[in-house]
């Protein structure tokens, strides 16, 4: 499928760069429908890559790239079950996603996420996965899972540790504080910094300056640079549903999906 | 340095600006959520440019009780 439009995103091959934009309101939160169109665009990325060298990933949304997991979703679908069906849906989404993540971390073109706005959890975990992050100078970087009594669960924290010291992975986890782009761009998650409105344009000029390398040299150097963290990413599935039981969880989803507070995004 | 009545202008001419609200209409102990109108994500948005403004780190975390913009600029302030 060259060109795909869905509920959530939409596809197309433009100047030999695959553009993926997420489209979904309010900020792209990502859920069931959400996960079953990214499988989509994975299953067909194998053509796709054929006739691209580059995937350039962003978002429709004026919000920003993406809030993350559809935390509402997640508690609405796991209220009714009981402790041992609720693991296993979680454990279910969270193969599903942890495989799309893969698929992109090592395909074998240069990816890059240009994103604005809100950036959390899930969304900040599906720029990770991406070769290079491209920011709107308003982008903002947040993994607030903690305050939910829970990890980053798509492949978050091996893959920053892949990308950045140990003492920011403990900051941004630990603290749930979000960081903006130019302190993201110095602690090296961010390639560059742009003007506000500028992301998109820009990772196309980055994709075209790419596409005049050669593309096995290009492939080769990535597979070289990049490798995908298998045994952490592994542990952090586990390590998420083992803590994905505890009634506390259920408690802090209650909370933040029927929060009337003025900043329910803030930690 | 910046005095606090300093700091409390740049905030508020700030948000006037970026939120199409006349300057004239905010003052230093409005409820910027309710003056402005914003919502929090548009809250983040208004922590970004505040801290490209004065060139600081704020953690979002301080603001949790934090509505008016007297206040909102102590923090700031705290950070220059």
């Amino acid at each position: 499928m060259k060109s795909f439009r869905g509920k959530t995103l939409s596809w197309q091959i433009r100047d030999g760069a695959i553009e993926l934009l997420l489209d979904r309101a309010p900020c792209n939160e990502i859920g069931l429908e959400t996960l079953g169109e990214l499988e989509k665009f994975a299953s067909a990325l194998e053509t796709l890559e054929t006739e691209a060298h580059a995937l350039i990933v962003s978002s429709a949304r004026r919000e920003g790239f993406s809030a993350g997991a559809d935390l509402r979703e997640l508690y609405e679908r796991s209220r009714p079950l009981g402790a041992t069906e609720r693991v296993a849906g979680v454990r279910d989404f969270l193969e599903r996603i942890h495989r799309v993540m893969d698929a992109l971390d090592r395909a074998p073109l240069v990816t890059i996420a240009a994103v604005h706005g809100v950036t959390f959890g899930g969304g900040f975990e599906l720029a990770l996965v991406c070769d290079l992050i491209i920011a709107d100078k308003m982008a903002r970087f947040c993994f607030p899972e903690l305050r939910l009594g829970l990890i980053p669960g798509f492949g978050g924290i091996p893959r920053l540790k892949r990308d950045v010291g140990n003492a920011m992975v403990r900051d941004l986890l630990l603290t749930g504080r979000s960081i903006h782009a130019t302190k993201a761009q110095s602690v090296g998650l961010v390639s560059q910094v742009v003007a506000e409105g500028d992301a998109l344009e820009v990772a196309r000029t980055t994709a075209a300056q790419i596409g005049k390398f050669d593309r096995g040299t290009t492939i080769a150097a990535k597979r070289f640079i990049k490798p995908l963290p298998r045994d952490e990413l592994r542990r952090e599935i586990e390590l998420f549903c083992q803590l994905f039981t505890r009634p506390a969880v259920e408690a802090s989803l209650k909370k933040f999906v029927e929060s009337r507070e003025a900043l329910p995004y803030l930690p | 340095m910046n005095t606090l009545d300093e700091t409390t202008n740049e905030i508020l001419e700030l948000a006037a600006a970026h939120f199409h609200v006349p300057r004239e209409q905010l003052s230093a102990t409005d409820d910027f959520f309710k003056k402005l109108g914003i919502n929090s994500l548009q809250a983040l948005d208004l922590l970004t440019r505040l801290e490209r403004h004065f060139h600081i780190e704020l953690p979002d975390y301080e603001l949790r009780d934090v509505s008016d913009f007297r206040t909102l600029a102590e923090r700031i302030q705290s950070r220059l």
